[in-house]
């Protein structure tokens, strides 16, 4: 694309070589590639070495080298170092891509054995060790309660924060709020689980409910809600906030109508990573919310289940059938989350102000 | 900047927060100052007290978990700092962090070394390299990775990264054995495969973020670099990085965070020993969170009174280094903030 | 106030009010999707049902049983619930303590400072330990070539003590004469969280071993060296995975996995494979604690022929007296079913055996006198 920056003047082929100096062919960097493959290889069958980690490994940095190398010859020094960062930015990519593509292959290829309408319209109610069927209705309703009621705990409260440490704070309040909330992000979650479990359900006296739970999942949504809004708040030019005040517009309604709007798709993604995070969480679920095999649609009186919690306690389990089903459930609870996120960025609008 | 603050606020009824009833800033000109005094104040009011009672959340967790901790920390006949093993729930109980926080520090460690460039790599890639379409759909891809429960991170490193780490295990200790880090007796799921499944897990959170804070760069920052005849890398060095760079900081405290915190998927790697091991290549290892999940259902008063206290212990750790990190954001503040 | 919704935000809001009208025909009646044809096993004639609700936690180790138990109850007696977590033996035990839960599960008796919490949670009356599931603890082994491997219990404590590192050590050799036995170092593989089966197992171990084990008893495993694994599942696809490996976990997990077990040597000198009638009979020989108070004292030394001598017990902790009376009724109906004779005999495939008919007895006079 740094072709399309400079305003190039219209010359003939020569003239243009002269002036971009000698660059690469274009299909350089695939030929380069299946060499390095193909090297990789042959140093996988010649040398005693065997892992398939290895030869990707090995054929991404001989890419590396290669690519440099050429570039460094053919089209000096300043140009390799671009096509340097060019081919690492790639390979890094692409080779993060294997991971997570894996994690998700098999996520699919084992959860897919489960998943027929059985699944998704029964309890766990009365299904023993040995029985195949079973589902995972009761959990579906308590991760999608839970983590709604945790969430609308939870957003407002940590984006009046983060909005309050970028838009009002100074001085000494809002650089211990901000520092504590860092500290936050690493609490251990059985920790959030326990300290719910103390005040709520035991000193308080409420019992164990799906509010329990959402309680304990607020104290770990928090800091990533905060930490994520107040980075994208702080990144709003500060333009818009005073072309807002010159027009006379009070300060709340600029930080409201015009801040928070411009910052919206990213503080929408810091508060799907902060969902995401605790859709997985089995620990302060299991201290708060008890479990059960019933269903259990109120979120506010008795135990309820959840999709982590089914996932761990089927997976778990000497029994083929409780393994499929916790794969099964897997899969549920990455589309349910998925579900969540699409609806939260078609609500948030993707028209970012450029 | 081509949108006015006007049309923005226009535009904000798809976005849920405007209605269709509200008034322009034309009209609010005309509201009385003392009115827009007295929102602004309730307003202002509101976000502090938001904020306040963060700080008394934090300060009761942090008090409750002091309290729950001293019983233990009393009856403690170990050095809770030096000692290696962890034994809190026999008579008398003997335990230590020494061992899981060193285990602690060195996933996280791994994790992020590994994860932090590559999920860098990952934004710049969407931001800057990749052609848009394909960007936006990455972008979901980002996001579909960080919804992956930490169980099943976990579980796929036990049953299908840990036996393919083998080779390459055994090939690092081949190349790399000189170095105590890398000889080892035996391989297997040590601190190298956690900090590589931790590494995975925390990846889409810093790449996610990192995305977010790139795609924020004026546009014409990068306009003006590629115009002065900088090459692309040339743009991400002096306009993409410096301006992203405390975000990226903040996104990697928050993976950090995570990787410090995780328990499932490190209790299900790491084989939960309890000694300082150097050789990273060796089945052996465990992390506070790990200990405290693995700890926890069969744990006595004492024993869970010990497993709050290390907690503490991870507690203090992130705030050191949230405090290096803030320190790192310090030095570069003239461009966090914002400018055009 | 009105919110502007574009085309695309109002079909998303109609797939989820579709998505939610589809989900909400959920039901609790697995009664035709319950697979293999696996029927309850108790009929409605041999339990008197109570009605209510009532929650336990504990044991993992008792999960399965107390989950084929509450099918057959639920299936018998309608109006009844009975919710079975297992979140590890101590919280089953400090959530009864705490009243959050009804009954206990636990692998271990109540002793020292919690029998007496127990106790006052139960006032007027006090809390009880039944012994009421037992099963057989596999010890699995991964080792290329070699089936029938047969140990002792001091061989045993010395391997997991480390103090035997090799297989081809001649203490194995001397047990299995006609196996080829690898040179190889052996992997032992243990529990990484504290769990009842170590409990079991290492009381096994102190008891045969001499001084060869000299490391407590308990929940955690408190032997150097060695790998640990997270719950019985994580041991034994670490055995599966590592080669000349040896690890121990309840028999069905064992059986699921495909790997083979140890013949342990008994009392009567015998070699025997894991069982549960094995168990159940290698219990028999338990001392049981007088009073209400079930607990038993493990007895690792009495020949009797065919007793596989490395079992799990574990207990239903109730209160005599003291409970909510709807309550009560429902745990004591309940715990009247899970001791009588079709719900032990019920759960023998899941590798459990049945308790040895003296403890039976006792316990179902016990489960008498709850009120």
């Amino acid at each position: 694309m740094s072709t399309a920056t400079a305003p190039e003047p219209v010359v003939t082929g020569e003239d243009r070589l002269n002036l971009r100096g000698q660059t690469l062919p274009r299909w350089t960097p695939l030929a380069v590639a299946a060499g390095s493959v193909v090297l990789a290889l042959l140093i996988y069958f010649v040398t005693p070495v065997d892992s398939e980690i290895q030869i990707v490994l090995m054929a991404a940095i001989l890419f590396l080298i290669a690519m440099s190398a050429a570039s460094t010859v053919v089209e000096g020094a300043r140009r390799a170092r671009d096509r340097f960062a060019t081919t690492l930015v790639y390979t890094a990519f692409l080779l993060a891509l294997i991971p997570l593509v894996a994690v998700l292959v098999s996520v699919i290829s084992k959860g897919a054995k489960r998943l027929d309408l059985d699944f998704f319209t029964h309890s766990m109610n009365n299904i023993g060790a040995r029985d195949a069927g079973g589902g995972i209705y009761h959990a579906i309703i308590g991760t999608v309660e839970q983590v709604v009621i945790a969430s609308a705990i939870a957003v407002p409260f940590g984006l009046l924060v983060a909005i309050y440490l970028v838009e009002y704070g100074q001085g000494r309040i809002s650089r211990v709020i901000s520092f504590f909330v860092d500290v936050l992000t690493g609490l251990p979650s059985i920790i959030a689980g326990l300290f719910v479990l103390s005040f709520w359900v035991l000193a308080l006296g409420f019992g164990f409910s799906g509010f329990a739970g959402a309680l304990a999942l607020v104290v770990l949504m928090i800091p990533t809600v905060v930490r994520s809004s107040e980075e994208m708040l702080k990144l709003v030019p500060n333009e818009l906030r005073e072309a807002g005040y010159a027009l006379g517009v009070a300060k709340w309604r600029t930080i409201l109508k015009v801040v928070v709007p411009t910052a919206l798709p990213g503080i929408v993604t810091g508060v799907m990573l902060a969902v995401a995070r605790v859709s997985g969480e089995t620990a302060p679920v299991l201290l708060t919310v008890f479990g059960t095999n019933l269903i259990n649609s109120n979120p506010f009186s008795g135990e309820q289940s959840s999709l982590p919690l089914y996932i761990y306690s089927q997976a778990g389990q000497p029994q083929q059938f409780a393994i499929d089903r916790a794969w099964a459930a897997a899969l549920v609870l990455i589309i349910i989350i998925m579900l969540l996120n699409l609806i939260a960025r078609l609500f948030a609008g993707r028209n970012r102000l450029k | 900047m081509t949108t006015e603050p006007d049309s923005s606020a226009d535009d904000a009824g798809p976005r849920g927060t405007a209605s269709a009833t509200d008034p322009t800033p034309a009209q609010l000109v005309t509201t009385s100052k003392a009115k827009i005094g007295a929102a602004d104040l309730i307003f202002k009011n509101l976000t502090r007290t938001a904020g306040i009672g963060l700080l008394v959340l934090i300060a009761a967790i942090a008090l409750f978990l002091v309290l729950r901790a001293t019983d233990a920390l009393s009856a403690n006949t170990g050095n809770f700092f030096g000692t290696q093993e962890w034994f809190p729930n026999q008579t008398p109980p003997k335990f230590g962090v020494a061992a899981t926080l060193f285990g602690t520090i060195v996933t996280a460690a791994i994790a992020m070394i590994i994860a932090v460039p590559v999920a860098v790599g990952i934004a710049l890639f969407i931001t800057v390299y990749a052609p848009r379409q394909l960007a936006s759909v990455l972008g979901y891809v980002v996001d579909l990775l960080a919804a992956v429960p930490s169980v099943v991170y976990g579980l796929w490193g036990l049953i299908v990264l840990a036996p393919h780490m083998k080779g390459t295990q055994l090939w690092l200790n081949d190349v790399l054995g000189w170095i105590p880090l890398f000889s080892a007796d035996a391989v297997g799921r040590s601190f190298l495969v956690a900090g590589v499944v931790l590494a995975i897990m925390i990846l889409p959170i810093v790449a996610a973020l990192s995305r977010e804070v790139f795609l924020q760069v004026p546009n014409a920052h990068r306009e003006a670099a590629l115009a002065l005849g900088a090459t692309r890398w040339e743009m991400i060095r002096t306009a993409v990085l410096p301006y992203g760079r405390p975000g990226v900081i903040s996104a990697s405290m928050l993976g950090l965070g995570r990787a410090m915190g995780e328990t499932i998927a490190v209790a299900l790697v790491l084989p939960a020993s309890f000694k300082i091991s150097v050789h990273w290549l060796e089945p052996a290892g465990n992390t506070i969170a790990a200990n405290v999940a693995n700890g926890w259902g069969e744990a006595n008063e004492i024993g869970r009174g010990a497993l709050i206290a290390s907690g503490l212990v991870l507690f203090i750790v992130t705030m050191v280094v949230n405090m290096i990190a803030r320190a790192i954001v310090a030095r570069r503040r003239d461009f966090s903030g914002s400018s055009a | 106030m009105l919110v502007k919704l574009g085309r695309r935000q109002a079909a998303v809001g109609a797939a989820m009010v579709a998505l939610l009208t589809v989900a909400a025909c959920g039901t609790d009646d697995n009664s035709d999707s319950g697979g293999s044809g696996t029927k309850p096993s108790g009929t409605a004639s041999a339990i008197a049902c109570a009605k209510g609700s009532i929650t336990g936690s504990g044991s993992s180790a008792q999960k399965n049983a107390v989950d084929e138990w509450v099918k057959a109850y639920q299936s018998a007696c309608s109006g009844a619930t009975i919710n079975y977590q297992s979140t590890g033996s101590s919280t089953g035990r400090q959530q009864f303590i705490g009243k959050q839960v009804s009954f206990a599960g636990s692998d271990s008796a109540l002793k020292d400072q919690q029998k007496i919490d127990a106790d006052a949670r139960c006032a007027p009356g006090t809390a009880v330990d039944l012994p009421m599931a037992v099963g057989p603890v596999s010890l699995m082994y991964n080792i290329s070539g070699v089936k029938d491997l047969q140990l002792s219990g001091p061989t045993l404590a010395k391997i997991f003590a480390g103090k035997i590192t090799k297989w081809d050590d001649p203490a194995i050799k001397a047990e299995n004469p006609s196996a080829s036995l690898p040179s190889a170092t052996i992997a032992t593989v243990h529990r990484s969280d504290g769990s009842g089966t170590t409990d079991n197992f290492t009381k096994f171990l102190k008891a045969v071993g001499g001084a060869d084990w000299t490391f407590d008893s308990g929940s955690d495993w408190k032997a150097p060296g060695g790998q640990g694994a997270k719950g019985s599942d994580g041991v034994t696809s670490t055995v599966k995975s590592t080669e000349n490996s040896i690890g121990y976990a309840e028999l069905s997990y064992a059986e699921n996995a495909g790997l083979s077990t140890v013949k342990v040597k008994n009392a009567a000198g015998e070699y025997v494979a894991p069982s549960t009638d094995g168990a159940s009979l290698g219990l028999s020989t338990a001392k049981i604690a007088d009073g209400d108070d079930l607990k038993l004292t493990f007895d690792y030394t009495t020949a009797t022929k065919g007793a596989y001598p490395v079992y799990l017990v574990t207990y239903e902790i109730a209160c005599t007296k003291g409970l909510p009376a709807d309550q009560a009724a429902l745990v004591k109906s309940f715990l009247t079913y899970t001791a009588s004779d079709a719900a032990q005999t019920a759960i023998g495939d899941l590798g459990y055996a049945p308790l040895p008919d003296a403890v039976a007895t006792k316990v179902r006079a016990v489960i008498a006198t709850l009120s």
